[in-house]
Formats: C-alpha cells, structure tokens, sequence
C-alpha cells in the first residue's frame, strides 16, 4: 500500500462525525498552528511542501497564498472550490462526502494562515446533500469551539459558510465562482486585478480547490518538509484520481505521485485493468478539457521512457505526444468507444457550459459542436475536419478565461491522434448510422478502408 | 511612462491602458473595438477585437506576454512595447473574431438602420472574409417588444453590453440585462416591459450593431442620405447636456442623435426628450454641419475625391447561366462575347 | 426574447422565511445580494421545484435588489426551473463517461417506459425526463439526479423501482 495523507482514515467507521473525526487526531492542525505558530510559519510550510493546486492548473499553494494582499489592510476571505464539475472528476465530492471534517479542519488552518476571518465553502448546487453534509458538519465544529470569536483562546475569529451554486461549470473557474458567490450571474473577470488583490466583494481572496485545502492538515501536523518528501520532483504529495470508463474498479484512489500509469491501470491494487476483454483504445489523464492520448502513448512517453502520474510524466511531448494531470480526471476509452462521438460530447458540454461573455468562445463552441455532430451523424463533410482544426485555434489562446482552450485541445488533440476515425466518419456515413458503430465493428478492423477511399 | 506601438513611442499616465495610448498616437495602429466605451465604467475585454500582442512586458520584466491581450482593459507598464496591426498574430486574430461574431449575425445590412454607421460593418470590411465557412443554421431569438422608441433586433447583438452599462450607470432602475447563457445570451427585460426611463435611447447611441435602433427613426433613410448637424437646446432634464446631432433631409429632422466622437462614441449623454421629441427644426440652435470622417459611408456621397472605376468580377458559374438564357429567348446565333463553349 | 408567463401560487411560509433569513446571515450586512443563489434554491423547493416570474420578483424584494438581477441569475444557471415541472424530475447525466457506460440507452428506455420524450412531463405531472451535463459521478455511471440526490449505477431494473417508489409516493426529495 502507497503512502495516504487524505484517505488514510476513510474506512474508520463513523469518520463522518465530528465525535469520531475528533478522536482520531481530528483539527490538531488547527491546534497546533493557532497555538504554536504565526501565519506567516504557516504559509511557510505550504511552501516548502511544494503542494500544488489539485483543481487542475497546478499552481504552487504556498506561492498562491503569498500573492495575497496584506498590506491594504481589508478584509481578507479564503474561498474553497468545491464547484467540481470537470467530465471525468468526483474526488472533491468524495472527501466532502465522507470525510467532512477534513475540509473544515484544512479551511481553518489555511485561513489563519491567510488572515481571513470569513471564509467560504462554495460547492456545485448538485451536490446538495453534500451542501447539508458540510453545513451539519460546520455547525458541529463550532459548537464544539474551531469556529466563532477566540478560537481557542488565541484571539482568531473565523466565520466559516458553505454556499452553493446552481449548475454551471464556468463557476469553477475562479473569478466566476467569486462572481456566483457575490450572487450574480457566473462571468469570469477580466485579470488583472487578480483575486489576491481584489476578490470577493472587492477584498483580497484566495481560492483553492477542496483538494489542495485537504492537505493542508497533514502538512501542519508533520512538515513542508516531510510533504515534499513524498511524490517525485516537482511534483510532491498524493493525488486524488477519479477513474471511470471501460475500467474494472471505478471510483476515487489517492495515489503517491510518480506511480506509474501502468501500475496504476493494470495492478488489482488500483483499477484493475479493463472492465472487459476489449482492449483499450485511449486515454485522458486529467478531466475532459486535456487532451486524449492513444493507446500507444499512455504507458510510454513518445521516447521510450515509462509514463508516471505527475505533472511533468503527463505532459511530456507537450500536446504533441503528451498531455496533462489536471484535475486527476482518469477517464479509459475500449476500443466500442468512438472518438468522435466523445470528441462531440465534449463538444456539446463546452457549448452548453459556455457563459456567453467573449466573442471567441460563445461563438465558436457552439460551431465545433454542430460540425461535430454532422461529422458523427454522416453529414460530414472532407473540408470539416480542417475547419474544425482552424476553429479550435482561432478560440484558444484568445478568450478571457481558460474555457475556451479547454473547449479546443480535446478537438484538437482528437484530430491529431484519430484523424482516420475522423476520415472514416466523414467517408463511410453508412457504417456509422448506428451510434454504438464500433460496438459490433471496432475501428482497428474497418481502418483500412479508410486510406483506400479516394475524394 | 514610455509605450511603444507598432514603433510610435509615447508618454501616458500610469493607469492608461493600451488601446487609451494607442488613441492618442491615432491612425492605422489604433485596435478596433466593439464593447469598450471610455465613458462606461466596467465595459471592454469581452469582445476580443481589440487583441495585441505585448512583445515586451515591461523595462523591469522585459518578458513578452505569451497570450494576446484585450489592449483595452491591459495597463500600459513603463517600456512596454506592443505590436498592433504591424503583428500577423495580431491581425489573424482579429479576422478570427470578426468571423465568430458573423457566423450567427443575420447579415440584414441592406435592411438594418444601422447600416453605414455600424462598426461590425467596418470590423469586417477590414477583417472578414467575403466568404463564410458557416454552413450550419444561424441562431435567432423571439423579437421582444420593448417600448415605442427603442427596437431591439437581438439577432444582430453581438452581446458587448454597453447598453447593460448605459442602464446601471446613468439611470437608477435598470429593467433590462443579459439573460441566459452561452450562445442563447440575450439582452432582454425578462417579462417584455417597455425600457423608458428618460435615459433609455442613449442604449441607441452605445450600441456598436443595429441591435438597438431609433424607432422613430426606422426604415426613414438610410443614413448616408442624412445630413448630420451639430446643434443644441436648452434642455431642462437633469443631466442633459442639450448637445446634440441632429440628421436632416431637406428642412426635416429625421433623427437626433449625441455628438459623436472620431471612435464613434458619444462625448455627453442626452435625454429621451431631446432624442425623441424635440423634431422640429425651431427647437433648435443648429451650430453647422459636422465634419465627416474621411473614410465614413456618408462622405461617399460628396464625391470629392477621385474614384476608382468598379472592377466587377463575376464568377465564371454565373455567366453559365446566360447561355442557357440565350437559348431560350432564341438568340443561340448570337454569338456571345467571350464563351464559345456550347456555339 | 419574449418569454411565455405561467401562473404559480406563491407561499411564503414561516419555516422558508426563517431558512432565508439564517442564510442572509451568512454574509456581510450590506451584501444581502450574495445569498440570492441558496435562496433561490429554498424558495424553489417550497414551491414545486420551480420559480414564476412573480415568485422571482418575490426574492428580489426579500434581498432589495431589482427584479432583473434575479431575471439573469435564474436563466444562467441551470438548476432553475423556470416553468412547471413534473413532481419528481429525472437528470440524466449524458456526458462522456455516462455515455460509455450506456447513459444513452437508459435515457431511451425511460423515455419510452414513460412515453416521453426527453426535456417532456408525462401528462399527470408526475414525471419530468431530461438529459443534463456532468454531474460528477464518472465513477459511478450511469447516474441521474433526483431532487437533491443521485442514483447511480443505474439499470433498466432500477429505473423500473424508482418510478414504482415514486408512484407510491416513498421518495425522499429534499435532505431537510
């Protein structure tokens, strides 16, 4: 068994409850940091542990919480990002669900550390019975003394509140969940002013993912140190991975970073390999918005070297041969799945999730989806699968938030890795009549036609 | 601080941002903009037409920024060096931004008021492809009726909420807004309700496309038949500065507008009062006539400088289409000009 | 864009007013707009699981902002329901690792059990059929959301037990 910090307690019976939580060592972070260190010694550790974002983009923790403006002297707030919405990921859902007591004990470390004596939980409206969790579990550690005036004697005052949201995955991204928690409509912000400077109600604000908030305890009860101990490289700590599709043992694992990805699919230990005897075809390591990489490239890197779950392993041959971590979202394709289907899927989510405010992405998500569709449902044309490639890059890069490129790279790297099944779709419409084409037929079986067809 | 442009340096005030600085060198390097309105606070940034590359971030930190920026909403840093129109990156996302935002436009020029004074027209007589690779069907939305002087046309929106801003800004109950999201986003009142707070037509004035047009003015002229005049009243509505334009043909007003500036913003806000009713030509001291830009649709008609004579090429397929003509009206011994294909 | 008007029958009770007002409290005095999400969510389920124009309006003057900055907030988000619904509302996830795990055949067989299609009501009011992007239960596929919680690992069996229990009236919607 590999190391575990987050879930290390989650099969103690009862860990749900405060009572249990408590027991088992239970908010001795907050006990110790509020006692024995200042905030500045606590943002020193995070530091040190080389504890990254775990929402997806990867952003050092420690330097995240050093950006945030002291000197103005408003007030500070610490937000959480429970608004996981990501295809492909369910860890933070996980945690909250069962260990709720984790999230609470990381937010009132982390906010002393920051200074902020109002803070925010904000989750997905979806997840509204994990909204009562957390809310149950908030009014807990109060009566029990962790929230209110005078924490433990020492003079800190925390006001801690769930809020949640009401369907709309651009509310993940930062400045659009501080304008959903502000109670308007979930527009990201233009940046600069970054929310370190202006946040919430215009006062500087840190927003960190459930997950990142999680660790914190582990890494306050030991050492910076002894976090960045762990992992590989750059790449310090545990992981938590959502793992789902054609795989025998779906669900959340909290893996060591640096464990290879072929353990990680094959070994009983974690996902058990395929969940039937059709082989695998594709992967996507870190949520919807990555790129999808082919069965060739997912256990070895494009030169040869073992592919390993952290952030460098994954991204290795940029988008070329590579991809990205991400948000952990681990998502195993067989080959009765259709590229293009699910390239369309995703497609029709980014379109869907849009939120409509800049140009490049309001227009062109909607336009990759219709093409898509027309390409999956035999009304593809040869020239589509060039205007798709052309739109992509005309969206990414030119948006005001990281929608849009996530809209484009699994259409762009859909097209790098399975331009045939593209070609196929477009040149065979009768063959994909059926949406479970490849059910009966796979791909590898029908590939040759496609180089034969002449246009 | 010291910016420099497509090469023009210039002096700005911290707190300038690129696209203010590129305005006062003025010409070619100016970025176009569509959402952005100096006098509303909080607009720019989502349009996405104003894009330039910084190829020097600063003199302390000298890095060129990886992603193009919305010059109207990034601060000018001393020693920043940016390249507008003389950037192909630049440029080509320009034309990309022009595309997406005409992908879904009705293209109704010939019948939109708007036309001839219309920055989308402009934006895509210098960026847009004469050719649309949209084949998919165009996104419409239900007409929504708000009130006697304002007609929205949501299909030619282009969502830069200006009038969103006109709204939060010079009046104190704003009744419309955007409403749903993604591409289905729509200014709108939510429940049909007449906008007539005595500020409302300056939505008319902010609004870049012909989704806010002049009622009293619909379907009158078309603009470039006007002939605009500065001229001003003493207008008693609290915060109307009486300035306006005033659009004649012949000895009538056909429409009054605010005084616009070269970036075709308007440089006071007016009242409906002296937008709407106030046609007359007694109600007003008419300054004299405005000068035109040089290169505007209206200075088309004064026919001063030299004009090029019309190439028209038409394609190949269309004059197909004359041969099987010409053999109806049986004229098929008449040989034609330059197709001596079916003779 | 013209939106159709329904009529709905507007309480509110005791209990919802003091659930609103415990979560005003949850922000700062002069930022009473911050609670309009939570807010919409508990006047939504007193009232049918949908909100009126009227019963907006209604929110707008607990929170004193205008009208149409609710307007915007409740067509944004998706989990508004702006017009009556059936009693108990079926949401298919039907992104990606759903569909891997035969979402789509399942949203059929609904459909067709119910003899709706999907975004329908069956006639009586009780059931509502839609499809709805992810709902983070990739692992867990294929799922829907009823009421405030999920189903998963769902068959056509089970399909079949949730609309018995629900004709029978023994299921929990909301977690109060």
């Amino acid at each position: 068994m590999s190391k575990k910090i987050l879930l290390d307690k989650i099969n103690v019976p009862g860990i749900k409850t405060y009572e249990v939580y408590r027991q088992n060592g239970g908010y001795a972070s907050v006990e110790k940091a509020l006692k024995t260190l200042t905030p500045d010694e606590v943002v020193e550790e995070v530091k040190k542990s080389g504890l990254r974002g775990r929402g997806g983009a990867g952003f050092p923790a420690g330097m995240k919480w050093s950006f945030i403006d002291k000197k103005s002297g408003r007030p500070r707030h610490l937000v959480c990002n429970a608004d996981e919405s990501e295809p492909g990921t369910f860890k933070d859902r996980f945690l909250m669900e069962y260990i709720p007591h984790l999230l609470i004990e990381g937010m009132i470390t982390s906010s002393f550390a920051l200074g902020a004596n109002l803070s925010y939980i904000y989750i997905r409206g979806e997840y509204m019975w994990v909204f009562k969790i957390l809310e149950r579990a908030i009014a807990e550690a109060k009566a029990a003394g962790w929230l209110g005036k005078n924490i433990l004697g020492t003079g800190y005052d925390l006001e801690l509140h769930v809020h949640c949201g009401a369907g709309a995955y651009i509310c993940g991204e930062e400045t659009a969940l501080i304008e959903s928690l502000e109670g308007k409509r979930g527009n990201p912000r233009i940046k600069p002013p970054f929310p370190a400077v202006s946040g919430l109600w215009a006062n500087p604000t840190v927003v960190n993912n459930v997950e990142t908030i999680s660790a914190v305890p582990w890494i306050i009860n030991n050492s910076g140190d002894d976090y960045a101990k762990i992992g590989l490289g750059r790449s310090t700590g545990t992981k938590l991975i959502s793992a789902s599709g054609h795989i025998k043992n779906p669900g959340v694992y909290e893996i060591e970073l640096g464990l290879s990805v072929d353990e990680f699919m094959n070994s009983d230990e974690y996902l058990g390999g395929m969940s039937s005897s059709r082989p695998l075809k594709a992967f996507v390591p870190g949520g919807s918005s990555v790129p999808i990489l082919p069965a060739e490239l997912i256990f070895k890197t494009a030169n040869g070297e073992d592919r390993l779950m952290t952030y460098e392993s994954l991204s290795d041959g940029g988008f070329a041969t590579g991809s990205m971590l991400g948000s952990g979202g681990f998502i195993v394709y067989n080959d009765t799945a259709c590229v293009v289907r699910n390239t369309w899927n995703f497609a029709r989510f980014y379109h869907h999730e849009s939120c409509g405010q800049c140009t490049p992405c309001r227009e062109g998500t909607g336009w990759l989806e219709k093409i898509l569709w027309r390409i999956e449902n035999g009304q593809g044309r040869e020239e589509d699968i060039e205007l798709l490639w052309s739109i992509q890059s005309k969206i990414e890069g030119n948006t005001i938030c990281p929608l849009g490129d996530a809209a484009s790279w699994p259409v762009a790297a859909a097209i790098r890795h399975f331009r045939d099944e593209f070609e196929y779709h477009v040149r065979f419409p009768e063959k994909i009549k059926h949406r479970d084409h490849f059910v009966a037929e796979p791909f590898s079986q029908v590939k040759h036609l496609v180089g034969k067809q002449t246009v | 601080m010291k910016v420099t442009i497509d090469g023009q340096s210039i002096d700005v005030e911290p707190g300038t941002t690129i696209l203010q600085a590129a305005r006062m060198i003025g010409g070619d390097l100016v970025p176009p903009a569509m959402c952005y309105y100096s006098k509303l606070k909080g607009s720019g940034g989502k349009c996405r037409c104003c894009l330039v590359e910084v190829s020097k971030g600063s003199e302390a930190d000298p890095r060129p920024m990886p992603k193009l920026m919305a010059s109207c909403v990034t601060g000018c840093m001393d020693g920043m060096e940016v390249n507008s129109k003389s950037s192909d990156r630049v440029t080509e996302a320009r034309k990309s931004v022009t595309e997406f935002l005409l992908i879904n436009h009705p293209l109704d020029c010939p019948i939109c008021d708007q036309a001839g004074e219309c920055d989308l027209q402009n934006l895509s007589f210098e960026h847009g492809n004469p050719k649309s690779r949209f084949i998919e069907e165009k996104r419409t939305f239900e007409p929504e009726n708000i009130g006697p002087n304002i007609q929205l046309h949501m299909n030619r929106c282009i969502l830069c909420q200006r009038c969103v801003q006109v709204a939060d800004q010079l009046t104190d109950n704003r009744v419309h807004g955007v409403l749903d999201r993604g591409d289905h986003a729509n200014i709108s009142t939510g429940i049909s309700k007449a906008i007539d707070n005595e500020f409302s037509g300056n939505m008319i004035d902010v609004c870049p496309v012909g989704a806010l047009t002049d009622k009293t003015f619909r379907f009158k002229s078309r603009v470039w038949f006007n002939k605009p005049y500065n001229a001003h009243r003493e207008c008693t509505t609290p915060g109307c500065c009486g300035k306006t334009t005033v659009w004649m043909f012949g000895g009538e007003i056909q429409r009054v507008t605010g005084r616009k500036d070269e970036y075709h913003e308007v440089e006071e806000f007016i009242c409906n009062s002296c937008r709407f009713e106030h046609k007359d030509v007694n109600d007003w001291v008419i300054e004299g006539p405005r000068e035109f830009e040089k290169d505007s649709v209206i200075n088309q008609n004064n026919y001063v400088q030299k004009l090029e004579k019309v190439q028209i090429d038409t394609e190949k397929n269309i004059l197909l289409g004359r041969d099987i003509d010409r053999k109806k009206i049986s004229m098929a011994e008449i040989p034609l000009n330059n197709n001596n294909k079916n003779s | 864009m013209e939106r159709k008007h329904y009529k709905q029958e507007i309480n509110m009770t005791e209990a919802l007013m003091n659930r609103i007002n415990e979560l005003i409290s949850h922000y700062p005095e002069d930022k009473r707009k911050s609670a309009l999400l939570p807010v919409l969510h508990e006047v939504q389920d007193a009232h049918n699981n949908w909100l009126s124009t009227e019963l907006q309006d209604k929110v707008a003057e607990i929170l004193n902002i205008k009208p149409i900055e609710v307007y915007e907030v409740v067509t944004f988000y998706t989990m508004y329901n702006q017009k009556p619904i059936g009693k108990y509302m079926f949401e298919f996830c039907q992104t990606s690792c759903c569909c891997l795990n035969g979402a789509e055949n399942l949203m059929d067989y609904t459909s067709e059990k119910l003899g709706i299609k999907m975004g329908e009501t069956t006639p009586d009011g009780m059931f509502t059929i839609a499809g709805v992007e992810c709902l983070g239960a990739c692992g867990y596929a294929p799922m829907m959301q009823l009421g405030d919680f999920y189903k998963e690992k769902l068959t056509e069996e089970k399909i079949d037990q949730l609309i018995a229990d629900c004709k029978d009236d023994k299921i929990i919607l909301h977690d109060k």
